[in-house]
């Protein structure tokens, strides 16, 4: 889950702050973009931002005998690219901070890096890496390493403001051990949330998806899928 | 059919999941204190533990005031987004199913509110 507040050093939390704010101010831009060239996806674009809502508030037990939650950035990103998630995952991030004292202020730079910045990405570059996979792998794959790369980078962050005397390594792995492991089984009931949910939004948004370039890596199926969608 | 069965597949699968992480877990956690507490708690108490020269330097502004009041905020957030979703989902049927008797009716001109479809309209009947 995110960094508490008041946990980070104020250095490191204003570093984070300042790296995390030009892709939020860019998300802002990048959704106004989105609802103007595609007027029709207005509708998608909420259900993004309902589905991390909901994903972001359900806490889950894990293997490691702690709990943590699924992140839902990695729909988003699939759909509408990386950097509209920067923006939706922030408003997320901001309830949760004040409303329910998770996460922080003061940590929200870095919380933000991590589940609205890198997972979205991470999740999105494994849904293009992936082209020539069967669409259900790319959408598994994008949700669930949007999740778990969410949380490497909240482990990454921790160790580097506090390494300890094992220096950033050991730090890096015992925070690891705390976040990512928990995450793991969450990331692949993510991922399979994620299959199911886009199996409805295909079949009732096929063509706003096609227009939004989801399918457009394989050109020669786009055309199929969209047909299939729309007769499933 | 077919399509039914797999969601069904994912659906059990999800639900098992579930269940090995939450056996797994609490034969993990039969250590001190309370099971399955988030993550972001066991960080700090680590933090707090391994750096305890380290003082949190800001509170939150406001904090439930029990954990019976933050799982109802946790609800309450989980609603508002069940609720958009479902409402999201539910419009993009009825679109769907309004476009395509508009495509049926092929005698009526096409009164299509949304323009900006048509691009992939083609294929909506074949």
């Amino acid at each position: 889950m995110h960094i508490a507040e008041g946990f980070l050093p104020p250095l490191h939390a204003a570093a984070w702050t300042a790296v995390a704010a030009p892709f939020v101010i860019h998300g802002t831009r990048a959704i106004s973009r989105t609802i103007k060239e595609h007027p029709e996806a207005t509708l998608l674009l909420g259900a993004a931002g309902a589905f991390t809502f909901v994903l972001s508030a359900i806490k889950l037990p894990s293997v490691t005998g702690s709990s943590s939650h699924p992140t839902g950035t990695g729909l988003g990103a699939v759909i509408f690219r990386p950097p509209v998630m920067a923006a939706l995952g922030t408003i997320v991030l901001l309830f949760q901070a004040l409303l329910l004292a998770h996460g922080g202020l003061t940590t929200l730079g870095a919380n933000v890096f991590s589940m609205a910045v890198v997972g979205p990405w991470v999740g999105y570059a494994a849904f293009r890496l992936l082209g020539r996979a069967p669409f259900s792998v790319r959408i598994f794959a994008a949700m669930a390493l949007a999740n778990l790369a969410t949380y490497v980078m909240t482990a990454t962050q921790l160790a580097l403001a506090f390494p300890g005397q094992n220096g950033f390594v050991g730090a890096w792995s015992v925070f690891l051990g705390i976040f990512a492991i928990t995450q793991v089984p969450l990331a692949i009931i993510e991922g399979l949330v994620g299959v199911l949910i886009f199996k409805a939004l295909r079949s009732w948004a096929g063509p706003e998806l096609s227009a939004l370039g989801v399918f457009s890596r394989r050109p020669d199926h786009a055309g199929t899928k969209v047909e299939e969608a729309i007769h499933a | 059919m077919r399509k039914h069965a797999s969601t069904l597949a994912i659906l059990l699968a999800i639900v098992a999941l579930f269940t090995v992480a939450m056996v797994l877990g609490t034969r993990q956690s039969t250590g001190d204190g309370e099971t399955f507490i988030g993550t972001d708690s066991a960080a700090t108490t680590h933090i707090e533990e391994n750096h305890p020269g380290y003082t949190p330097w800001f509170q939150p502004i406001f904090e439930p005031s029990s954990g019976e009041v933050e799982s109802g905020l946790f609800a309450l957030q989980a609603a508002l987004g069940a609720g958009a979703l479902g409402f999201v989902l539910g419009t993009m049927r009825e679109r769907r199913r309004q476009r395509r008797s508009a495509a049926d009716d092929s005698s009526r001109p096409l009164s299509d509110p949304e323009p900006a479809c048509d691009a992939a309209e083609p294929q909506s009947r074949g």
